[in-house]
């Protein structure tokens, strides 16, 4: 068969939670002690499923957060009433065991050796695969020019804002642009809008310096950027996208 | 032995409409890799190609000219979620196949767009699969891979290829897009066939 690769099956393994992390009110960090981790490129994500003590189980994907070696961490936004976020961003805390395998995904990964200049676009909790390339590219000591567009609905639902910020400063090559959608901080030049044409020109990169796109994010904001950047005149394959939920 | 996690109760049962490792939702998830193709029905075609090389196409007056079927089937995502009952009307992929002269055993699927997927010809047959254009009573939007996509719903979803221009009849299995990225080759939700070597 003409596989590119053949990899070994995915197997569940046992993990521990070794910290938690609060990154917004609703958004918080596992960090992960995965035992013999094969490792993973930024952008892929991990099955993760819970056990309950009567036998009944459930799945769910969850992008990585983390880059390299070393714990894996994945950040979980508690969505209401829902299944299994609400347990793992309100309830779980350090020693507490689940399942996990992975890593899973190949296509919507960014490769430290690939020199092309990056769009990062992130709507809310669609910036957690996109940290991890960010850190991926710290971690390699990459001079890969990244530009991070995040939309969010308001200043307090900023995740990794302090790292963010950090990173800005000492990571050389990183721009980090903040979009808000209902309310932005006060004297904040741009009013809260949703995503537009001008956004991306701004902040973005031209067509001609043939960038690599990773869109990520609630459908409605992958669906609106995509189009936009195609619209752009970016090629259909340089526009990565991964959309959550519905 | 599963890890039992502590103080997690969940749902707390399983439906049995549900393949192992799925969770209901009421909504419509949009899964793609790249940005929606808008595609013109002015100049849609749907190409079919034998493995002799023989092909044939419709236009898209052509393709809505053939007998539709309206199905309600249950919907069955890789990442997980499942939609049930959901309603559609397409074209049966017998009116493409059926009259055709080929030994092929394979299909690989194209979309406009790039994406490919493959599945064997018997997967295709025997009222399992459909080239769909309507969804929940109206024409199905982009998003949702409009104007028309193939439905295959006893495989999981990224089989049903959104935005569907052809299918290539073939001697040789030749996996696609996500079929060459880890995922399984047939994928089966009920043998929970999601990645390479489950």
């Amino acid at each position: 068969m003409a596989r590119a690769a053949v990899l070994g099956r995915l197997t569940w393994r046992a993990v521990t939670v070794t910290g938690v992390r609060d990154e917004t009110a609703t958004a918080r960090t596992l960090v992960l002690d995965a035992g013999d981790w094969p490792g993973h490129l930024p952008g892929q994500h991990l099955d993760l499923r819970l056990t309950s003590a009567d036998g009944y189980s459930t799945q769910r994907s969850y992008s990585i957060a983390s880059a390299g070696p070393g714990p894996v961490e994945i950040t979980v936004a508690a969505v209401d009433g829902g299944e299994v976020s609400p347990y793992l961003a309100r309830d779980v805390r350090p020693g507490d065991q689940f399942e996990v395998r992975g890593p899973v995904g190949g296509y919507f990964v960014w490769r430290r050796e690939d020199p092309a200049p990056v769009l990062l676009a992130a709507g809310g909790s669609g910036i957690v695969p996109l940290m991890a390339m960010i850190r991926d590219r710290s971690a390699s000591d990459s001079r890969v020019p990244f530009r991070l567009v995040y939309s969010i609905r308001s200043p307090a639902e900023a995740i990794y804002a302090r790292e963010l910020a950090r990173r800005v400063r000492d990571d050389h090559g990183l721009d980090v642009t903040y979009l808000y959608s209902r309310s932005a901080p006060e004297g904040w030049r741009r009013a809260p809008s949703r995503i537009r044409p001008g956004d991306l020109v701004a902040n973005g990169w031209p067509p001609e310096l043939d960038p690599l796109c990773f869109v990520c994010g609630p459908t409605g904001f992958v669906e609106a950027t995509a189009t936009l950047l195609a619209g752009a005149g970016h090629p259909a394959g340089r526009i990565k996208t991964e959309r959550f939920g519905g | 032995m599963a890890i039992v996690a502590r103080g997690f109760t969940g749902r707390g049962r399983s439906d049995p409409a549900l393949p192992p490792g799925q969770y209901l939702t009421q909504d419509f998830p949009v899964l793609s890799a790249g940005p929606t193709p808008r595609i013109d029905t002015s100049r849609w075609q749907f190409t079919l190609a034998t493995e002799t090389g023989e092909r044939q196409s419709w236009t898209w007056e052509q393709f809505l000219a053939l007998p539709s079927e309206d199905v309600t089937v249950d919907l069955h995502c890789v990442t997980k979620w499942s939609k049930l009952g959901s309603h559609w009307t397409g074209v049966p992929l017998e009116e493409f196949l059926g009259e055709l002269d080929t030994s092929a055993e394979y299909a690989s699927v194209s979309s406009y767009g790039g994406y490919t997927t493959n599945l064997p010809v018997e997967d295709l047959l025997g009222g399992q699969a459909w080239i769909a254009h309507r969804y929940d009573g109206e024409d199905l939007t982009p998003e949702h891979g409009g104007p028309a996509r193939l439905l295959v719903p006893h495989l999981y979803l990224w089989k049903s290829a959104k935005w569907i221009r052809g299918i290539q009849l073939l001697i040789e299995d030749e996996p696609g897009f996500w079929e060459t990225a880890g995922y399984h080759n047939y994928g089966d939700p009920w043998r929970e066939q999601r990645y390479w070597g489950d």
